[in-house]
């Protein structure tokens, strides 16, 4: 049953990575924005619940005010800094988002201490669940699982059946021509950014009571998801989930199997530092197979 | 026109006269900061090559430091420290590896090609860290190449060696801007179908300029490993990529000297900014990077042409 728990684990990486990717790829597509700051808006959004909860003392009301909290940010970064970067070439665009990464890093390290905080995991769901007789599965983790099913629908609703996911949808295929038609672009691209802020968030604030919420923290995890979004194909959501959901699989499976594979022609101690390095160099080697094969991702435009 | 000419012969000679010039003043500490400027001005003139003169922006150049640090350090641990041995055994699997990275990457245009040379970095990366034979995660100190004529373990003769080669990286790089090769590399950069219209096979041409730059950021790698005696994930992160750009681009893209701007102002700000912040305001000093963030924010967004367009305008 150890499958079942991983494919399971697989699952929640996956949608935790499909909220960070979202917001990357709507800002991607539609803007043709490089953020790399989009992994700061993520620990921000951990930081910030972090905060909200220790005053409230309550891990929902807490995350329920850092959400607002992160799109409100993600729309000031969005006035202050990327809208005089959307004309720029891509350059300009890594230069200036790596000097927000480095701003953000320190204003964290300024505000809340270089040492790391721990969100404890809401007591209301710190049992464990028996998925299947004697397979007992964390609640939090299904909680996760179920959290980011529901805005992962909630998202693709939003995209194909509201008057500003179609305005999403427009802008993504060819935004000068939605704003010669009189739409109000710059406040569509300030939402957008916002919206995209706040997922990364909720992804940061949803994944701080299994992982640890500390400076850096969106750094590593951004790569990954350009990585997914690159896989996806920019622009698509659609691709985004499925490339989400792969490469989750492909790094749970590739911890959880690989060590005992390893093993059989390793020593145990070098099986099992080698096995989290081969998983993650496996979600490269797939992000590359998948660029040669198709140059612009699964479900990307082709040029 | 005669800034160009006086300022690079003016700094130059004042890095050539370095040692002489810390050790007459005391300041022994400067030599170091001196000598990783050298060296990340090696590996941002091979950045230049690709990313200035031929617009293809690479967000993996850190993984050349680590095949180029990695393969010393290897050697070194498995007890072969002669620098005849290491250094070309380093430089060709940095070459291997740019052939296969930029064979790949340079049939993808724009963020594609972005983040497809960053995750074959990161591969790099996550390599070197599971290699728990030679330090995994903590990385490797290692014993400095041995050459017989020099000891690089001499702090003076090891920074003139990296000068040296400097000067010799700038040299093939003023040669390369002007030659037929360069030409079409910057031809493609500002219309690759007018290259290719005109008969040049522009994926030939951009694929070996990726490989020099290759070869040119392991030897700088080889370096870097020497400096520190020490090898370890950490060189290769994407942060050092970042960084590399953003030396580049600070100096001056596609600016013969850019590099060398860029590396002198990106260490001077790491190593005097703090103190000034300090001054400002106690304790600040801590927080500099809250500066120098904002301030590449402002580079990218209004300093066209970067440090090198204060000379005045380029030749061409």
């Amino acid at each position: 049953m150890e499958v079942l728990i991983q494919i399971l684990n697989g699952v929640q990486l996956g949608l935790l990575m499909f909220l960070l990717a979202a917001g990357l790829t709507l800002t991607f597509g539609i803007m043709d924005l490089v953020n790399l700051a989009h992994g700061s808006l993520y620990m921000m959004g951990a930081y910030i619940a972090w905060t909200f909860i220790g005053w409230t003392g309550s891990f929902v009301l807490g995350a329920l005010l850092a959400l607002p909290a992160t799109f409100v940010l993600g729309m000031l970064v969005e006035i202050v800094v990327m809208r005089r970067l959307y004309a720029r070439d891509h350059l300009d665009q890594v230069l200036a988002t790596f000097g927000l990464i480095l701003f953000f890093n320190e204003l964290v390290r300024a505000v809340w201490g270089p040492d790391g905080k721990s969100i404890a995991v809401p007591g209301f769901l710190s049992h464990t669940i028996q998925i299947l007789p004697g397979v007992p599965y964390p609640a939090y983790r299904f909680a996760l699982i179920a959290a980011g099913a529901i805005v992962a629908i909630l998202l693709a609703w939003l995209v194909a059946r509201t008057r500003m996911g179609m305005l999403i949808r427009a802008g993504a295929s060819n935004r000068r021509m939605i704003a010669a038609l009189g739409v109000n672009i710059e406040l569509l691209f300030t939402l957008v950014f916002g919206l995209g802020a706040a997922f990364a968030g909720l992804a940061g604030l949803m994944a701080a009571p299994i992982a640890s919420v500390r400076i850096g923290m969106g750094d590593d995890i951004l790569i990954v998801a350009f990585v997914v979004i690159v896989i996806g194909g920019i622009g698509s959501i659609k691709g985004a989930f499925v490339a989400a959901m792969l490469v989750g699989q492909i790094d749970i499976a590739g911890r959880a199997f690989l060590p005992d594979l390893l093993k059989t022609f390793l020593s145990p101690a070098s099986a099992s530092a080698a096995a989290p390095a081969i998983s993650q160099v496996l979600v490269y080697v797939l992000m590359a197979g998948v660029l040669v094969w198709r140059p612009t991702g699964l479900f990307g435009q082709r040029p | 026109m005669r800034a160009r000419t006086i300022v690079p012969a003016l700094v130059l000679l004042l890095f050539a006269a370095l040692p002489l010039l810390t050790q007459a003043f005391d300041q022994r500490y400067l030599l170091s900061v001196g000598t990783r400027i050298v060296i990340w001005s090696i590996a941002a003139v091979s950045l230049n090559m690709i990313l200035g003169y031929g617009g293809l922006v690479s967000f993996g150049h850190a993984a050349f430091f680590g095949i180029g640090g990695y393969a010393v350090g290897i050697l070194s641990a498995e007890g072969i420290e002669s620098g005849w041995l290491q250094w070309p055994v380093a430089l060709l699997a940095a070459i291997i590896w740019a052939a296969i990275v930029g064979a790949l990457s340079l049939r993808t245009r724009g963020v594609y090609f972005i983040m497809i040379t960053l995750a074959f970095a990161q591969l790099v990366y996550y390599l070197s860290s599971g290699l728990e034979a030679y330090g995994g995660d903590d990385g490797l100190n290692i014993s400095r190449s041995r050459f017989g004529l020099i000891d690089l373990r001499d702090k003076a003769s090891f920074y003139w060696l990296c000068f040296a080669l400097l000067c010799a990286s700038l040299w093939f790089c003023s040669r390369f801007a002007v030659s037929r090769f360069g030409n079409v590399i910057r031809g493609a950069k500002s219309n690759e179908l007018r290259m290719t219209a005109l008969g040049f096979p522009v994926f030939r041409y951009r694929l070996v300029a990726f490989i020099i730059a290759g070869a040119l950021g392991g030897l700088a790698g080889i370096l870097l490993a020497n400096d520190g005696a020490y090898v370890s994930p950490a060189m290769m992160s994407w942060v050092k990529s970042g960084d590399l750009i953003v030396i580049v681009v600070l100096g001056g893209i596609g600016a013969l000297y850019g590099p060398l701007w860029g590396a002198i102002a990106f260490f001077a700000l790491e190593e005097f900014l703090q103190p000034i912040l300090d001054l400002m305001h106690k304790g600040w000093g801590e927080y500099w990077q809250i500066v120098f963030g904002p301030m590449l924010v402002l580079v990218a967004l209004h300093a066209r042409g970067g440090i090198d367009s204060l000379l005045g305008r380029a030749d061409d």
